[in-house]
Formats: structure tokens, C-alpha cells, sequence
């Protein structure tokens, strides 16, 4: 037995699913995305810096970041999802924030808080990296001092194949054995803030399988610089067009 | 929150009928309705009120009927104001705010009996289909209320039955049936502000309201569900005034919504 074609019909076992990325898509917010990989569709919202609440949880240092990552009651491909914080909600949440603070530096921000509210109506695997990619375009988009984006995919093994950017399906793969990695990496350094694996793979197949990833999220990260592209040169135009 | 002299600059401008957005008081912002937005749910939609934008979804499920109402079928409605969509909205347990929306939606769908409940039997006093609303807020610019209303009727449009063989549901598989719908009602909020009566408020203006009026309507005109809030009261007169332009404010929203076959 051998995994030889992609369930969902894509040519390559390195090839993610179509991705599509906006910035500015949520007025209130400060900064916000919304970033698309298959299915699996996130929202992403950042408001702040702003002051933090319960006062002891501020630090004199330097602001903090706050992720929250939430699933919409009807985004889950069985049953509804019971709304408000679950441990597995409250964990991809935890994991997230790691995933995005060595790219931040909110020591200009002392006792602030910076929050990211990352939401999904629709999802079919990959949405805590999907999240993270949404998250990443929005914190830009706050303005917030940034020393790099963070892009995000999936990485594994099907059967006998090293794969990109696993879907539902082949995440509940039965012909043979799967293993789901999600990453997220740096594009300038290509170091990783998110890894996490569940399943079942060699050490030799891990490590073919990060060096995927850090070929896979090339392509986001561009998906996501021009994202940001589009909402910026688009508001310098729109502003030429006014005679400012 | 507003502070005081621009509470006041606000309520002045509104006694000469003049909006922050150059609207009249009884106009809408442009609205828009798209439907099936989330391929998860069994039905969904997107609802835009000039940059207000609520999402609605509605997942079914098989469960045991509650024993006063065994050949019926059940609704629920639930509101979620994400602390995505708004600086003011808070992560947590439902705030009163989103109760009171869901009940409103709720009340207006169960009292207009848009759903023939009848039919969501499946063996009378064991097994029935529960209808489940999600409306989840993603930018509050003001009037999330009748935003919610109308994406919880679009999404109940929208839905299709999946494959249940008789034990358990098949997610994947969606089949053509659709939900029995009647008559759907259309809820528009009129709120009162001094001695005016406008529709559609943005969030400044949801700050200085007196009284706000939500009237839920049929096709035939018929009311189906009520609700005052704010802190004035109002007068016969004004309750009448109110409901008559709610009344003309849900036809031109209905238009919105695609034509039933029924």
C-alpha cells in the first residue's frame, strides 16, 4: 500500500491548498486579516496597545501579547461547536501567542496589552496555522513594530509520502500511518516559533518534512506581503487621486 | 463611550435631521445579503449593513423533543459579539447585550412560526431535528440587531438537511431538502432620539437614544414579536409612529432576502 494521488486532486505532495489573504477587513479593529487555505477560512482581528485588565497581569517592562483563537459555533465539519473556551481552544491560543511574539517588540508599551482575536466560520484542518497567517497580516496592519511576518503550514507524513499542508481528509487517512505537524516559521531566519506534531513518523521524515515547510511558507509569505501591498499602495493611490 | 459635548453635538444635529453620514433618519445604509459562507454549516450567510457585518450559521442535529412539545421540532438562537468585531465587546460568557439580540431573533422566528415545527418530527416523542442560529458579529458599526435577524433568516434559507440514515447524521453528505419555512419576519429597530425617530443608528447614535422600538413583521404585515428598550418611555402616539415605519422599513429589507417557493 502506497499514498499515491492527493484525496483533494492536487498534483504535488509539496503543494498547499489555494490560498488567498486580505488585509483591513474589519473596520473596529486596529488591524485586521483574513486569510484563506483551501476550506479553512480565519479572521483576524488586533486591538491595542491598550491598557490591561486585571491590573496584576500588566508588566512594567514591556506590553504583552493576548491571543485568542475561537472557533464560530457552525465552522466545524460535524457537529455544532459549543461556543466559549474549551482546553483544546485554550491551548491553540497559548501555542499562537508563542508562535508571534519573538516577531514583536512591545517594550515601548509598558503595562499594555495587545490583543489578537483569530475566528473561523468555516474549517477543514490547518486552522490554528491558517490563524497564525491571518494574525501575523493583522499585527502588520495595526502598524505594530514587527521584525518579520510569521507564516504557518502544515507539514506531515501520509502513509509512505512527506506531505504540505494536510486536509481533513488526509488527516484521518486510514490506508497507513499519518503524522500532523504544524509549524510556524521566520521567513528571514527560516527558524521555527510553532512546532507541534501528533501521529507517528521517523526523525529522518520529520526533518525532510520541516525543510518543506520552510519551502511551503515562501509562498504564503508572499501571499501575505501582498495582502498588506494591496491595502497600503492602494490608500497612497486613493490619496494621490484626492490631490493630497 | 461619547463624551459629553459630543453626546450634545450629536443630538443637535439629529433635531435638524442631520446624520455623521449624510443620511436621512428613515434610511438604511446600502445592504447585503450573501448567501452560503461557510461550507461547515448546514446553512449560512453573510449580512452587510453599510460596515456593520454579522455572519449566521445554522447546524442541525438529532435530539430527544422536550416532553411537553413531543411532534415538534426545536429552535434555538444564540449571539455571539465577538471581541474580534469591536473594541467595546469582551471575551467571555454571553454578555446581556447578546442575550438580549438572541431573544429578540428568537422570538420573532418561533412567534411568526417560520418554521413548521411540525415537520421537523422525526418519530413523535423520541427523535426530532433541532435547528440551531449561530450569528457570530465580525465589525458592529452600528444596528447589529436587525443585521442578526436578517442573517439568521438568510441562513435558515440557505440550509439543507444532511444524510441522516435514521441513527446517526452524515456531516459531509448534504442532501437538497430544505428547512419547512412559512413566513419569514423581519425585525427593524426604531430608535428615538429627542423628539426624532430614526432607523439604522450608528454606533454613536446608539449612544444617545432615548427609547429604541423592534418590531417584527410578516409578509402580511402581521406583528409576530415586540421589544422596547432604552431608558425613556414612549407614548401611544409614538409606539404607533414607530411600528408604521418599521413596517415599511421590513418590506424594503425582505427585498433583500431570496424569493421562497412557498
Amino acid at each position: 500500500m502506497s499514498y499515491t494521488k492527493r484525496l483533494d486532486g492536487r498534483k504535488s505532495f509539496e503543494e498547499t491548498r489555494p490560498i488567498s489573504a486580505k488585509a483591513g477587513v474589519i473596520p473596529r479593529a486596529h488591524g485586521s486579516a483574513m486569510f484563506t487555505i483551501g476550506k479553512t477560512v480565519a479572521y483576524a482581528a488586533v486591538y491595542g496597545p491598550r491598557e490591561l485588565h486585571p491590573k496584576f497581569l500588566q508588566n512594567p517592562k514591556t506590553g504583552i501579547l493576548r491571543c485568542h483563537y475561537n472557533m464560530m459555533p457552525f465552522s466545524g465539519s460535524g457537529e455544532r461547536v459549543r461556543p466559549g473556551p474549551s482546553r483544546r481552544s485554550r491551548e491553540i491560543s497559548l501555542v499562537t501567542e508563542k508562535a508571534l511574539a519573538p516577531v514583536l517588540d512591545l517594550s515601548d508599551y509598558p503595562n499594555a496589552v495587545v490583543d489578537v482575536f483569530i475566528e473561523f466560520p468555516q474549517t477543514d484542518a490547518g486552522s490554528r496555522c491558517a490563524g497564525i497567517c491571518a494574525a501575523s497580516i493583522a499585527l502588520a496592519d495595526a502598524g505594530l513594530p514587527m521584525m518579520d511576518l510569521v507564516a504557518a503550514v502544515s507539514v506531515g507524513r501520509v502513509d509512505d509520502k512527506i506531505v504540505v499542508d494536510l486536509d481533513y481528509n488526509e488527516e484521518a487517512y486510514e490506508g497507513g500511518p499519518v503524522a500532523d505537524t504544524p509549524v510556524a516559521i521566520l521567513p528571514s531566519t527560516e527558524e521555527f516559533t510553532l512546532l507541534q506534531m501528533d501521529g507517528e513518523i521517523s526523525k529522518e521524515d520529520l526533518i525532510k518534512a520541516l525543510r518543506l515547510g520552510q519551502k511551503a511558507v515562501k509562498k504564503i509569505i508572499e501571499a501575505q506581503r501582498q495582502a498588506l501591498k494591496e491595502k497600503y499602495v492602494g490608500e497612497e493611490a486613493d490619496d494621490a487621486g484626492n490631490g493630497e | 463611550m461619547l463624551n459629553e459635548s459630543l453626546k450634545e453635538h450629536l443630538i443637535e444635529s439629529l433635531k435638524k435631521n442631520v446624520r455623521y453620514d449624510g443620511r436621512k433618519l428613515t434610511e438604511f445604509r446600502p445592504v447585503v445579503v450573501e448567501y452560503d459562507i461557510s461550507k461547515s454549516a448546514e446553512g449560512s450567510a453573510r449580512v452587510k449593513i453599510g460596515d456593520t457585518e454579522v455572519l449566521a450559521g445554522v447546524k442541525l442535529s438529532v435530539e430527544k423533543p422536550y416532553p411537553d412539545t413531543p411532534e415538534h421540532g426545536s429552535l434555538v438562537v444564540g449571539v455571539e459579539l465577538l471581541p474580534l468585531s469591536s473594541p467595546e465587546f469582551e471575551a467571555g460568557p454571553p454578555s446581556i447585550d447578546a442575550i438580549e439580540i438572541a431573544r429578540v431573533v428568537d422570538r420573532g422566528i418561533r412567534e411568526a412560526k417560520a418554521i413548521d415545527t411540525k415537520q421537523l418530527c422525526i418519530v413523535i416523542g423520541e427523535k426530532i431535528w433541532t435547528v440551531c442560529i449561530d450569528i457570530c458579529t465580525i465589525n458592529d458599526a452600528g444596528n447589529l440587531l436587525d443585521a442578526a435577524g436578517l442573517a439568521a433568516l438568510a441562513a435558515l434559507q440557505n440550509a439543507r438537511f444532511p444524510f441522516y440514515d435514521g441513527t446517526g447524521i452524515d456531516y459531509k453528505t448534504k442532501t437538497d431538502k430544505k428547512l419547512p419555512l412559512t413566513k419569514l419576519p423581519i425585525g427593524v429597530t426604531v430608535f428615538k432620539i429627542g423628539n426624532k425617530h430614526l432607523v439604522d443608528p450608528l454606533v454613536d447614535e446608539q449612544f444617545v437614544y432615548d427609547a429604541r422600538l423592534t418590531v417584527s413583521t410578516t409578509p402580511d404585515g402581521k406583528l409576530c414579536a415586540l421589544q422596547k428598550g432604552g431608558d425613556k418611555p414612549l407614548s401611544l402616539e409614538e409606539i404607533e409612529q414607530m411600528i408604521d415605519l418599521a413596517i415599511e422599513k421590513a418590506h424594503e429589507l425582505r427585498e433583500h432576502l431570496q424569493d421562497e417557493d412557498n
